[in-house]
């Protein structure tokens, strides 16, 4: 099959690769570019470990062509801490607040998160659950998820996180 | 000299984040910046990608396989048919059950989806592409799904190939689709006891087929070395070791040449124990083609075909006087296999542990009976976030409880309370031949009721019930109670082995100069936090910061051999090794102590994180400075270095416990649940992360969640397996998943090293009968007595049809 080339920005940076039409956005960031930080879960759009943001949309990358990319502005979990390193609130969250496990659903979660916290910055529980309940997890039952991101709101608002009582 | 005063014991403790503290994980530094390393994250040079054709019959016999245009597409290497596996004597393989099991199908087809033809291409499009093009001519058998049908005289003989095998790997067969009958108990005095029962129950309790479904699926790479002749295996492997030495025992390659490593893994719950034909095929093909080969599954692969867990149909008896004392238990079990007996269980355990079905009660008398049969559907049988078949009985105990409550018109708890094994009962002999090592149910269950305030809530549910009866609220209000018993640990080598291998597990420490050291491990971390909380069990141990311990799983070339983590039994084995190991350490480090201090070993006393001079506080030497003198300063006629291995085989398993709650209400007109509130204490023994507990605990409870209210593998009569996508396969999302209340009582194991019993599995364990418990509960005052799982909200409104609610 023929190849194009795609371009996109990538946290940043310009990036392409020629790749064929058929070829996902998660396989193009993955295999094309190296990029692992988003996993592949269910192949039918329905965990969310691929997400990334796209234009500044939650976009789950195994149903989106590399091709229907082309010339956006593209976040991955590789993109989310700062230049010099320093971890962005939300990577700290889910470390301060135990919000992952096995650590698969992880980059795709805080993907979504930051997202999340983009469109409200100040999110209740419910829509904190609402907000990410196109991502799935198997290990965490989510109340930690929910927590650090809630940890993360309070941080990026310039406040300190107080942990609701159990 | 310095002014400031000198640490006390208690602020040089919290320093080491040892025991019993909140460590953050070290795991969490890689897996929050996108760069944990799993198996699909690893490419090799000229790697080729390997996808599988698979069977769209349940059950047929192959009349043709044309691979003819499959290998015509530009970019096919080679496509394996069992034809070409036979070349290598691996058409088949041994299952950890002591049966076979078809690699590639060879002449005929058993399950849907079973693995038919092996494409392996220069990318992975290709390969699926191939895939689709090889062609298979098939001629339809009759079909097997049920399995009270599969004992029947006329039922079709599934498998052929051992169909005049009169015994099997555990006893006599006494039917072509029958694979084991395994009993436990006495059966004369049970049925005696059954005999003069003041009453007794019969219930079929059946836990339906289901998935342990890990965001990862199985994968792997592998890549075999003509010139040197190694093969080195990446995959998504709960146990290392044992891959290895299967692969040692069913090819050519000796056991040194053969290196198994697992990277990161995306969680297991138990999917990743066993060996499916996709890592033989790989293997195969990097064999042939010289190269390495990925096989990764797809979702809808991975639900139906490397394994499933549960399909136990339980007929479960209680016999009880009137005043609701337990005198009997008699359990039959038949016991769905699937089209191979792939079970993941000890070598003597056909059934598991599924002698612990008398839970945690004082059953004076019981018997136990599995039958294991054959149907057209995918093989496994593995322990889904639980010990061997330990939730499956765990959830027949509970729920016949319940019922036998029900029929006593005694509240659950104070029937449960009335037949509870007393503290002063442990160690505990169980009629099914356990010792229990230690519990104190009373306290727990006493916690876990005030906390809920349970009275109040009976109360209320009372005033509910009458305001339904008048017609004032469509609502019912449903409390579910489990207090489940778990056996973890696997497990000694009296009773317990994988493939003649005992069932021990190990730690290797080494303590560099600078007071560093590297703890190698036999297990495997999943997504448990092994490399955070091994490392804490080592600060305490011998007083050199968690944070200066790296810990390392997962490769066979370097980690002491180990029999690796599943079962709960990482804690409870690979634990106990740590402290054995670190004990080793710290035994040598005092010799090297009193040497430097020139005094007798016995004048020297343990504080923390260093050896002092009895009576004398000033005079000690620190791990850190006795690391240093390891290495160039040690007593006369003592090796140098400091390091130590242990080998740990258990003296006996652990039983952790618990007392669950949950309440739950319910829309009759929709079927649709909420659940209002859920507490879960555990009682684990020592705890040696309690944040890592709670997230453990969190996650459990909302597997078990989802199987009792939604997840089932289920399939139509023709061997079609019916939703085997996220599309139907329920995983709940943080919408439907209720906040867990966490709670704890600690009740040490007297058998291991720190105490400890393991916690992973246990809410699994005991959320599933604690959810039942609460939809049947919800329906009982209206003379429901058993409504089976999964409880979706159509099935739940089914039950309310049938109880004639909606006329």
């Amino acid at each position: 099959m023929s190849l194009t080339n795609v371009s996109m920005t990538i946290n940043g940076k310009p990036m392409s690769a020629a790749v064929e039409p058929r070829t996902l956005l998660i396989h193009y960031l993955r295999e094309n570019l190296n990029l692992t930080g988003s996993h592949i879960g269910c192949d039918t759009t329905h965990c969310g470990a691929c997400t990334v943001d796209v234009d500044g949309k939650s976009v789950k990358s195994c149903t989106m062509f590399a091709v229907q990319a082309q010339g956006s502005d593209v976040l991955t979990i590789e993109g989310m801490a700062a230049p010099d390193g320093k971890l962005h609130a939300l990577q700290e969250g889910f470390r301060e607040m135990h919000g992952l496990q096995c650590g698969y659903c992880t980059p795709g979660m805080i993907v979504r998160a930051h997202r999340l916290l983009q469109e409200n910055p100040n999110p209740t529980e419910s829509e904190i659950r609402i907000g990410i309940s196109g991502n799935l997890c198997r290990c965490t039952g989510y109340q930690n998820i929910v927590k650090a991101i809630q940890y993360a709101a309070a941080k990026l608002n310039g406040l300190e996180f107080k942990e609701a009582a159990e | 000299m310095n002014d400031a005063p000198s640490p006390t014991s208690l602020e040089r403790a919290d320093k080491l984040q040892g025991m019993g503290c909140k460590r953050k994980r070290v795991e969490d530094v890689r897996f929050t910046q996108g760069k944990g390393n799993y198996v699909d994250d690893i490419k090799l040079p000229g790697m080729l990608h390997g996808d599988f054709h698979r069977s769209s019959h349940g059950h047929a016999r192959i009349v043709k396989i044309d691979t003819s245009k499959a290998k015509a597409l530009p970019g096919v290497v080679a496509v394996l048919t069992a034809e070409d596996l036979k070349g290598v004597n691996l058409a088949w393989m041994p299952t950890l059950a002591g049966d076979v099991q078809m690699v590639l199908a060879d002449g005929k087809v058993l399950f849907q989806n079973q693995e038919v033809a092996f494409v392996v291409a220069t990318d992975r499009y290709i390969a699926a592409d191939a895939a689709d093009l090889v062609e298979v001519e098939y001629e339809a058998l009759p079909v097997l799904v049920d399995p009270f049908k599969a004992m029947d005289a006329d039922a079709p003989i599934l498998r052929e190939d051992i169909k005049d095998k009169k015994d099997g790997a555990h006893g006599p067969r006494n039917h072509p689709n029958h694979i084991f009958n395994w009993t436990v108990g006495d059966k004369e005095l049970t049925d005696a006891a059954f005999a003069k029962a003041e009453v007794a129950t019969r219930d079929l309790l059946s836990y339906q087929r289901v998935h342990p479904c890990p965001l990862e699926t199985c994968q792997c790479v592998v890549s075999f070395n003509k010139i040197t002749g190694d093969l080195t295996i990446y995959g998504t492997f709960q146990a290392p070791h044992v891959i290895r030495t299967v692969v040692a025992l069913i090819s050519s390659i000796p056991e040194q040449k053969i290196h198994v490593i697992s990277p990161d893994i995306g969680g297991g719950f138990g999917n990743k124990v066993g060996a499916y034909p996709g890592y033989i095929c790989a293997a195969v093909a990097s064999i042939v083609t010289g190269v390495p080969v990925k096989w990764v599954e797809d979702r809808i692969e991975n639900l139906s075909t490397t394994s499933f867990a549960r399909d136990y149909h339980m007929t479960t008896e209680i016999a009880a006087t009137q005043d609701g004392r337990v005198t009997g238990l008699r359990v039959h079990i038949l016991a769905d296999h699937g089209a191979f007996d792939a079970c993941a269980d000890p070598s003597k355990w056909p059934a598991g542990f599924s002698n612990i079905v008398t839970g945690s009660y004082d059953f004076p008398v019981a018997h136990l009976s599995v039958d294991g049969v054959y149907t057209n559907k995918a093989p496994g049988g593995v322990a889904y976030r639980c010990s061997f078949r330990v939730t499956e009985v765990a959830y027949a105990i509970e729920r016949a409880m319940d019922i036998m409550a029900q029929k006593l018109k005694l509240d659950p708890v104070d029937f449960r309370i009335r037949n509870f094994i007393k503290r002063e009962q442990f160690p505990y002999q169980s009629a099914l031949g356990w010792e229990y090592d230690s519990g104190d149910y009373h306290t727990a269950m006493q916690k876990a009721l005030e906390a809920t305030n349970y009275r109040a809530l009976r109360e209320e549910q009372k005033a509910k019930q009458e305001a339904f009866r008048r017609g004032e609220t469509r609502e019912l209000m449903g409390i579910g109670v489990s207090f489940f018993t778990e056996i973890v640990g696997a497990g000694p080598s009296k009773n317990c082995d994988i493939l003649g291998i005992a069932m021990f597990d190990s730690c290797e420490i080494r303590i560099h100069p600078t007071g560093k050291g590297v703890a190698r491990m036999g297990t495997k971390s999943q997504g448990q936090g092994h490399e955070t909380t091994w490392a804490q069990i080592i600060a305490t141990e011998i007083g050199i910061p968690a944070d200066d311990i790296l810990v390392e799983e997962g490769n066979t070339d370097t980690a002491p051999y180990g029999l690796g983590t599943y079962g709960s039994r990482s804690t409870p084995v690979a634990g106990a090794a740590i402290a054995m190991a670190s004990r080793k350490i710290k035994a040598k480090a005092q010799m090297i102590a009193a040497f430097m201090l020139e005094v007798h070993e016995g004048d020297l006393e343990w504080d923390v994180d260093r050896f002092r001079v009895k009576g004398n506080p000033e005079s000690f030497k620190t791990m850190s400075q006795i690391a240093w003198a390891a290495y160039n300063k040690v007593p006369p006629g003592m090796e140098p270095g400091l390091e130590a291995v242990s080998y740990y085989d258990p003296p006996n398993m652990t039983y952790p416990f618990g007392a669950y709650i949950c309440v739950m209400d319910i829309d009759v007109d929709t079927g649709v649940h909420n659940v209002r509130r859920f507490y879960a204490l555990d009682d684990c023994g020592t705890r040696i992360n309690p944040m890592i507990i709670e997230g453990q605990v969190h996650g459990g409870c909302t597997e078990g969640y989802a199987i009792a209210m939604g997840q089932e593998i289920a399939y139509d009569e023709s061997g079609n397996v019916k939703g085997a996508s996220l599309m139907d396969f329920f995983l709940p999302t943080a919408v439907e998943t209720p906040h867990w209340e966490t709670d704890y009582t600690v009740t040490p194991s007297p058998h291991h090293p720190i105490g400890a019993k393991g916690v992973g599995e246990s809410p699994n364990v005991g959320s599933v009968p604690c959810f039942t418990n609460a939809v049947n509960d919800a329906f009982k005052f209206l003379g429901s007595t058993h409504i089976a799982m999964p409880h979706d909200a159509y099935r739940t409104w089914l039950a309310a049809e049938k109880l004639g609610l909606h006329a």
